[in-house]
């Protein structure tokens, strides 16, 4: 399973507003938006853009994260770096976008981890390898873990859509 | 079983006899509505239909709704070009409920949807806009969907997966005092459940206050219910409901009230007297953060903007203009009003506020979202403080993080731009 790096340590209710700036939503095709992720933290923004983050790293915030705008920008901007989110809770629509886009991220109601520590996610928890501790990942409702099964909602509603529509892929 | 307004609302919709908080449901949507972000929700709808022989076709013209309102008219040829692609795809498709950049028929989506008698009580109304919630002041259960998320519902008809919510009920008794109004209430109600506090949850408001609020007020309360966190907002529908639909929206035919049960569960029950309030105001940098205005009065204010989907409407620029008519803005103090929708700005000209507004020193901007967002006009200098009707404050929200913004009612915004400091109408004659 995932092993990597934190590199960013981020509090309570963490905006939309700060992972995906409003001045940047013109920007919308997922192959474009994440050069804006984050962009208001220049320098962690640098850091990405520059290559700086490795596929696998994470990001651990408090409870809350995605609260704000229903936009997927802010989604489909992390997922650009194949980076996954470990947040003690997440706001509803971003939790759902985030489904939808195939953005790896993880409930963990009691993470502890520090920007720098190394983590890995296996047996239903999250290691914390800098620390040796572990804590136990919230598993998702079976109806949306299928939407991940599936490789994501567009994926998911085109089975559907032919499904109902009596043809095969 | 005894069931929420919610918990019926959707046992209806979905032909079940009842629902429990929990159940899991693919629900038929009734209305689906975008801004802007149609042109993302074009992307992934197409994308469902790749590498299959069929064409992409939306499941219903009339029950999708499309209103520009984001970056109006457009600040970037980026824009220019989103809006002209959505258009191409408006009138390919047949989508019916489309309003365009126009002075006739344009406004902010929250305001465009009710005007114009496209929602109705026990509806299903999904938007691809966090305040979506606004519209369960007309009794729908209405929610904020992400744009991949109305790519399905825009081929299926259906959203799948909903979780019926578990219900916070908010009862407020008692009448507001003067100079306090929906917009202290709800920012008391989001500084009591915090920021998270109704998360995957329903906010229900109850009481003879609701009952005796207008439409106006009950939008102000259902759009900011997702400041706590919560699903939807909603105003089981009344006699009230009723009328706006009938008189301000020129709804025709039958009409659905459904009640909650007297006997109903509920998570919490968040009890309010009205009459004990103060103006309220919501300091940076969330909306949570909510103080009464004795603890921030006297705060110098850089630029005051009225308007948004939450109090941009007739009676909260009736409200301003009533306060500045003959006087004028403070030096050093910029007001900006924005109107929710042309059709508010033209009532607002003929009752001449827009004259009374002008004249005192307000900048009018045509309707649209422009300074709520602050990427298309309005936006903050570093180290400037804002106070706004507007819904959110978070860091970076007018465009600069470097800014602070503070959120207030339209009385509260409309007696500091006489002062240029955070000033208590209930101390202005
Ligand atoms: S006015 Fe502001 S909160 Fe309302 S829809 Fe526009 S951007 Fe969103």
């Amino acid at each position: 399973m995932s092993k990597g790096k934190v590199v960013l340590k981020l509090a309570n209710d963490i905006s939309t507003d700060i992972i995906y700036p409003g001045r940047f939503m013109a920007t919308v095709l997922p192959t474009e938006t994440p050069q804006f992720a984050f962009a208001d933290d220049k320098a962690f923004n640098q850091l990405l853009n520059e290559g700086g983050v490795p596929a696998g790293s994470f990001i651990v915030a408090g409870d809350n994260f995605g609260c704000g705008s229903s936009r997927e920008q802010a989604a489909s901007c992390i997922k650009g770096y194949d980076i996954t989110v470990v947040a003690r809770n997440f706001a509803r629509i971003f939790l759902q976008n985030s489904i939808n886009v195939g953005l790896q991220m993880i409930i963990c109601p009691d993470i502890n981890a520090a920007e720098g520590d190394e983590l890995e996610v296996r047996e239903n928890k999250v290691w914390n390898l800098a620390s040796g501790e572990s804590f136990d990942i919230q598993p998702l409702p079976a109806a949306r873990q299928a939407i991940i099964d599936a490789g994501g909602l567009i994926p998911y509603t085109r089975k559907l859509m032919l499904e109902r529509a009596g043809q095969a892929l | 079983m005894a069931m929420t307004y919610v918990q019926k609302l959707l046992a209806r919709a979905c032909d079940k006899d009842s629902v429990a908080t929990g159940d899991i449901l693919e629900l038929p949507v009734h209305l689906a509505m975008s801004h802007e972000n149609a042109a993302l929700v074009i992307n992934q709808f197409n994308e469902i239909y790749r590498g299959t022989s069929r064409e992409p076709s939306v499941w219903d013209p009339d029950r999708i709704a499309i209103i520009f309102d984001h970056r109006v008219p457009a600040e970037s040829s980026k824009t220019a070009t989103n809006h002209k692609k959505t258009r191409g795809f408006v009138q390919q498709q047949g989508i019916s409920k489309f309003h365009d950049v126009r002075g006739d028929v344009g406004g902010i989506c929250h305001q465009i949807l009710p005007e114009n008698g496209y929602v109705r009580p026990g509806q299903i109304l999904v938007g691809t806009d966090s305040h979506t919630t606004t519209h369960g002041a007309l009794g729908a259960f209405a929610f904020g969907i992400g744009a991949t998320e109305m790519a399905a519902v825009w081929a299926l008809g259906s959203i799948l997966n909903v979780e019926v919510p578990g219900t916070i009920k908010v009862v407020v008794n008692g009448q507001l005092p003067d100079g306090v109004y929906a917009k202290d209430l709800i920012l008391h109600v989001i500084g009591t459940l915090s920021a998270e506090g109704a998360n995957f949850k329903v906010i229900e408001f109850h009481g003879e206050t609701i009952s005796n609020l207008p439409t106006s007020g009950r939008l102000v309360l259902c759009n900011m219910s997702v400041e706590a966190g919560a699903t939807a907002g909603v105003v089981p529908p009344d006699e009230e409901t009723v009328r706006y639909l009938r008189d301000e929206a020129g709804v025709e035919g039958e009409l659905e009230l459904l009640a909650a049960d007297t006997d109903a569960e509920y998570d919490r029950v968040v009890e309010i007297d009205a009459a004990q309030l103060g103006p309220q105001i919501a300091c940076p940098h969330t909306v949570d953060n909510v103080k009464p205005i004795d603890g921030v009065k006297g705060k110098k204010i850089n630029q005051i903007v009225v308007g948004s989907c939450t109090n941009g409407r007739l009676d909260d620029i009736e409200i301003v203009a009533r306060t500045l008519r003959g006087k004028q803005v403070a030096e050093g103090t910029r007001l900006l009003v924005f109107p929710a929708s042309w059709r508010i700005y033209t009532d607002a000209m003929d009752a001449g506020y827009l004259g009374d507004l002008i004249k005192a020193g307000a900048v009018v901007c045509n309707p649209g979202c422009g300074p709520c967002l602050g990427i298309h006009q309005g936006a903050l200098g570093d180290d400037e403080v804002a106070l706004a009707t507007t819904n959110r404050n978070f860091k970076g929200r007018m465009g600069n993080p470097g800014a602070e913004v503070f959120l207030c009612s339209p009385a509260v915004a409309a007696a500091s731009a006489l002062s240029g400091v955070i000033t208590d109408p209930r101390e202005v004659n």
